[in-house]
């Protein structure tokens, strides 16, 4: 199975601009199925970047974020061929990383 | 083609001026003639292909007035659905020939 | 409550009588089939309601229309949302099926790079074969069961298809065989054939209102509208198939659909794709 995360991470001079998109339901735990029947929330509660060891980008998420959610940021002090380690944790307990080479 | 519409007219008015439920409460076997009146039709528009969705729920919701015993109700829902029924088939009809006003040339 | 009833059955009248009305007075003379200049007619009808798109812009629907949706949605291609499908796609299709065999032996060129040759006539069987109709019959050709036509797998192979196809100018081929000239007029009825309560055709929304809102939507032009699927929609959150965009057009305007690859659904396909010969292939596509 190929990964739940795709990440492109690109610097420029001192910035670095990551985007990332990740696969997952994002079920709020509010809308029903086919057959009537409440969808148990999914969703992931914790998206971590990670570089040279230093967190550069947290998030706490709940239900209101979408399904198959896209983020994009920046950051500095990182520079070409450096590690760029995302993962995330949803609430079932099932987790997901990646390590991409900034470009 | 000018029967249908005519047929049509008449059953709007009909309900657009409250006059479909008659004075006295229906009963099953006005439900009956009504849905069977309203259920060939939608049979006929769906052998058209040109079936619309509001007929289809409007019969079901006939049927389930009618499963429930109110029977007021359910005829007014079939007259309805019949009513819309006849009006998809109109428009089967006159589309056979109509579409070609709207091409492009 | 029974203003509102009212009210629906008036609006349905009225708009048989709109269509009475314009029954009338044109007496159309030409009944022969002439795809060639349908074609030419259909293709200079959109060039020139919108002299400033550069015609192979046409494919990419509404973003053709709208510079400020086109600005979202480059930037949204940088990173696709028809990715994972995609790449599910390409696994599917070189995955050998139980009997060891692929899609690849059931498609000339192994199946890459054919996307713009579908739909075809086939002389043998007298009707139009679409690429989805071709895939599932290329599964239960090799003992598999054949998958949903509206979304997930078949969307996900169909991208993959479409995906190695980008770029080629649509090629469909219209036999000198009478079926197939028959296939194209009958997908041309449907196209124009008003129907449902709301009383649309196809063309209603995508010949007349091509680059209009419908609500917080823009219409896209019908030219070229197929050379983009399968597509990635937002409103679906997931992606959608041929199919899929025919069944779900027909019950918005209160119809009731026929089921996927009817003879009418591949008709119309038949005919949407041949009036887009020439413009590029750009699927599988993201719309809002």
């Amino acid at each position: 199975m190929a990964s739940s995360i795709r990440v492109r991470a690109t610097a420029n001079g001192d910035t670095t601009e990551v985007q990332a998109l990740i696969q997952h339901p994002m079920d709020t735990g509010f809308v029903k199925d086919a057959k009537g029947e409440l969808i148990p929330a999914h969703y992931i509660q914790q998206l971590k970047f990670e570089c040279n060891g230093k967190d550069v980008f947290v998030a706490d998420w709940g239900t209101a974020v979408s399904k198959d959610p896209y983020v994009k940021f920046s950051f500095k002090g990182a520079k070409k061929g450096d590690d760029l380690k995302v993962s995330w944790t949803d609430n079932k307990g099932a987790s997901d990383t990646i390590t991409a080479k900034i470009s | 083609m000018n029967r249908s519409l005519a047929v049509t007219m008449f059953l709007a008015l009909l309900l657009a001026l409250g006059l479909a439920p008659a004075a006295r409460a229906a009963n099953e076997a006005d439900y009956k003639t009504a849905y069977s009146a309203a259920e060939a039709a939608a049979k006929e528009a769906a052998s058209l292909r040109h079936q619309w969705t509001v007929t289809v729920s409007t019969l079901a919701a006939a049927k389930k007035a009618a499963d429930g015993g109110d029977f007021d109700r359910a005829v007014a829902a079939a007259r309805e659905a019949e009513a819309l029924a006849k009006a998809s088939i109109f428009q089967a009809i006159s589309e056979k020939e109509a579409w070609k006003a709207m091409e492009i040339r | 409550m029974k203003a509102a009833r009212t009210s629906i059955l008036l609006g349905s009248l009225s708009a048989a009588l709109v269509a009475l009305a314009l029954t009338s007075p044109r007496v159309v003379a030409a009944d022969k089939v002439d795809p060639v200049a349908d074609a030419k007619a259909f293709q200079n009808f959109f060039f020139q309601k919108f002299p400033t798109v550069k015609h192979e812009d046409f494919v990419n629907g509404p973003y053709s229309m709208n510079e400020d949706m086109k600005r979202q949605w480059q930037e949204k291609e940088e990173f696709p949302p028809y990715e994972f499908a995609l790449d599910a796609g390409k696994e599917m299709f070189v995955t050998p099926f139980k009997n060891g065999k692929t899609y690849a032996d059931c498609f000339p060129n192994g199946g890459i790079g054919i996307r713009q040759n579908y739909p075809y006539f086939d002389e043998k069987e007298g009707k139009v074969v679409t690429l989805e109709l071709a895939l599932n019959r290329c599964r239960e050709a090799n003992g598999e069961a054949p998958y949903s036509y509206v979304k997930d797998e078949m969307a996900s192979l169909t991208a993959y298809m479409a995906f190695t196809s980008r770029g080629k100018p649509m090629d469909i081929k219209i036999p000198d065989d009478p079926r197939a000239l028959a296939a194209f007029e009958n997908g041309k009825r449907y196209f124009y054939t008003r129907r449902g309560q709301m009383n649309f055709s196809c063309a209603s929304c995508h010949v007349q209102s091509p680059g209009e809102r419908i609500r917080a939507e823009i219409l896209a032009p019908a030219l070229g509208i197929l050379n983009a699927m399968p597509i990635y929609r937002s409103e679906w959150s997931g992606m959608g198939t041929t199919s899929r965009r025919f069944v779900t057009c027909n019950s918005q305007t209160r119809a009731v659909p026929l089921e996927p690859q009817a003879d009418e659904y591949r008709d119309v396909e038949y005919f949407l794709s041949y009036v887009a010969n020439g413009l590029p292939i750009s699927g599988p596509g993201a719309r809002p």
